[in-house]
């Protein structure tokens, strides 16, 4: 695991100028992502899927991107022309993103949805990529692939259009896959098995995996480390396995408001936030 | 409060039809906050939405509901049942309408029932889940996911309602944002005595805040429990303590000793 990283990115930061000021979404955020599986957590506003988006230069217009460095696989990405932009989107990085409703095309079929993705990086006859979408779409553990293959994304469950996306961004077998939430809306049994699924094609395929999302029990035991972002930083660092003994007062705080499955019924901690967090560098 | 005997719902014809949800029976109690949890795709939203009367014309829908002591008819609700019964949507994304500033989406079910004061109800309800006047005339994109997710619990309130479904409210937020809503909820339903269905994946969640669960799979509930026994860990079906071993993490060893319960 310790060749040279997939991806490189030194002091990202994001801002945007409103008309109310200027909102630094990203300020400063650095890290390498080698063959591995790497969580982002951290609360609602943190920056976790700004960063996910600026590595793939998907900010929204209006958003400033700056960063010392921003490398894929030695390619500087930053000062990359749209073509090679494209080019490695969907092909060598592909992200799954928060909101698979909105991603997915309202009028097509989700079985031709899932043929295009295939389609555009293994030219084939229309009968493979019939094949290998229902092939995906089992993978995911979708019980009626047929009937899902036929069906519009309004007539599938929040869970079923987000194994959808999931299948959609496999597919076209990329180097590094960023995830989301992937699996927020997944039933806790079926959420692992479409995980095992990704973790096999993952070490199989020696690709690399930011898995951005709120489940701190799951990005403890599915990913190999962990960074937690706060206001734009990543202020805390770990094992994913150390999780539980974090450090900063940010990541116990997190880990303090969870409800417990032996059940209390009393309040629950909430986080109270100090501002000092965000003066405070890294913990290495 | 809430009865629900044989609900089977059918959607599409043909090569498309899909029964989601069979022979489902679930009861009730005033002021009972009641989970239902179970595989995605089980028919958890379905039967929400048949209780709540949205699937007119959407789908086949069978079976005898009552709440409070009311026999429903069909997908038919009286303007009073909407009032009393309201509904938190799964997607908060979806369910705000993205042009409407948070004022027009809290009056309008106010308007729609022909409720007086409107303007005090808004203002209270947003206090109530914990946003200052200032969020009044922002849309959904200028808030955060978290502050979504208030205002979508904000506007089921505003018609006073007696029961409220609930459909994954929290499954969105981060576990900071999803404390804050748990409690809120809590409150709301001790200062106002609300009976409450939930949605959930996270069987911590229900854990926290039912007093009994039916857990679904494929259509149909596997088995009906109240929450101690979930807190002890010991359901009685295969499946249930499966979803329990599930929820404690990524294991790849018991994953993959999963069975496929058909
Ligand atoms: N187009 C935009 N214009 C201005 N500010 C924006 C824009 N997009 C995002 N932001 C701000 O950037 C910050 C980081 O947002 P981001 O979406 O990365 O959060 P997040 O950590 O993914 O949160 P969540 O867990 O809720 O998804 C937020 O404060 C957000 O309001
Ligand atoms: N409008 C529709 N047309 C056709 N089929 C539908 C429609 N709505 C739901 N279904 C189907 O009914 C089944 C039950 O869906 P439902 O949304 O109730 O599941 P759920 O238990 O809420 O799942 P999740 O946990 O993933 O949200 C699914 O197989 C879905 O594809
Ligand atoms: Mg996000
Ligand atoms: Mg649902």
């Amino acid at each position: 695991m310790n060749e040279s990283p997939l991806l490189r990115v030194e002091d990202l930061q994001v801002s945007y100028n409103t008309p109310t000021g200027i909102v630094n979404a990203v300020s400063g955020v650095s890290f390498e992502l080698g063959r591995e599986k790497l969580g982002i957590v951290g609360e609602s506003g943190s920056g976790k899927s700004q960063t996910g988006r600026a590595i793939l230069g998907l900010t929204a217009t209006g958003g400033l991107v700056r960063a010392q460095r921003l490398e894929f696989d030695g390619k500087d990405l930053l000062n990359a022309d749209a073509r090679t932009m494209r080019r490695i989107r969907g092909n060598r990085i592909s992200m799954i993103m928060q909101d698979p409703k909105y991603s997915l095309n309202p009028v097509m079929s989700i079985g031709a949805q899932i043929e295009e993705a295939f389609l555009v990086h293994h030219p084939s006859s229309k009968d493979e990529a019939r094949e290998r979408t229902l092939d995906m779409l089992r993978a995911v553990k979708i019980r009626a692939p047929e009937r899902v293959y036929k069906a519009y994304p309004h007539e599938v469950s929040g869970g079923m259009g987000q194994r959808v996306m999931i299948a959609m961004m496999m597919i076209p077998e990329p180097d590094i896959i960023i995830a989301d939430e992937p699996t927020s809306a997944l039933d806790v049994t079926v959420q692992l098995q479409v995980l095992a699924v990704l973790d096999d094609m993952l070490s199989e395929r020696g690709m690399g995996l930011i898995f951005i999302s709120h489940d701190l029990n799951l990005v403890a035991s599915f990913c190999d480390r962990i960074l937690v972002m706060y206001g734009g930083k990543v202020v805390e660092e770990c094992a994913a396995a150390d999780l539980e003994q974090a450090k900063h007062p940010y990541t116990r705080g997190l880990l303090n408001c969870l409800p417990s499955l032996d059940g209390g019924s009393d309040e629950l901690p909430v986080l109270r936030r100090d501002p000092s967090w965000l003066n405070a560098t890294e913990v290495p | 409060m809430i009865d629900i005997r044989n609900l089977d719902v059918i959607f599409g014809h043909g090569s498309k039809l899909h029964h989601a949800v069979r022979d489902f029976s679930m009861k009730i109690e005033a002021g009972q906050s009641y989970g239902l949890v179970g595989e995605s795709g089980s028919g958890k939203t379905t039967v929400l939405r048949a209780l709540a009367g949205l699937l007119d014309r959407v789908a086949r829908v069978s079976g005898d509901m009552s709440v409070a002591q009311e026999q429903l008819q069909g997908q038919q609700r009286s303007r009073e049942f909407r009032r009393r019964v309201q509904m938190v949507f799964q997607d908060p994304f979806g369910s705000l309408h993205p042009r409407h500033t948070v004022d027009t989406i809290l009056s309008e079910p106010a308007r729609v029932h022909r409720l007086d004061r409107i303007e005090d109800r808004v203002v209270q309800a947003l206090e109530e889940v914990g946003l200052d006047a200032s969020f009044r005339f922002r849309y959904p994109h200028q808030i955060s996911g978290g502050q979504r997710q208030r205002v979508s619990v904000a506007r089921a309130l505003i018609t006073e309602p007696e029961i409220v479904l609930l459909d994954e409210p929290t499954s969105a937020l981060d576990v900071s944002v999803q404390a804050e809503v748990l409690n809120l909820l809590m409150r709301l339903k001790r200062d106002h005595g609300l009976t409450y269905v939930l949605v959930s994946h996270n069987l911590a969640v229900i854990a926290h805040m039912c007093e009994a669960l039916s857990v679904m799979q494929n259509g149909g509930v596997v088995e009906t429990m109240g929450v101690q026994q979930l807190r002890d860990h010991t359901p009685a079906m295969p499946y249930t303590q499966q979803l329990m071993t599930a929820s404690l993490g990524s294991d790849r060893a018991a994953i993959d000793a999963f069975e496929e319960f058909a």
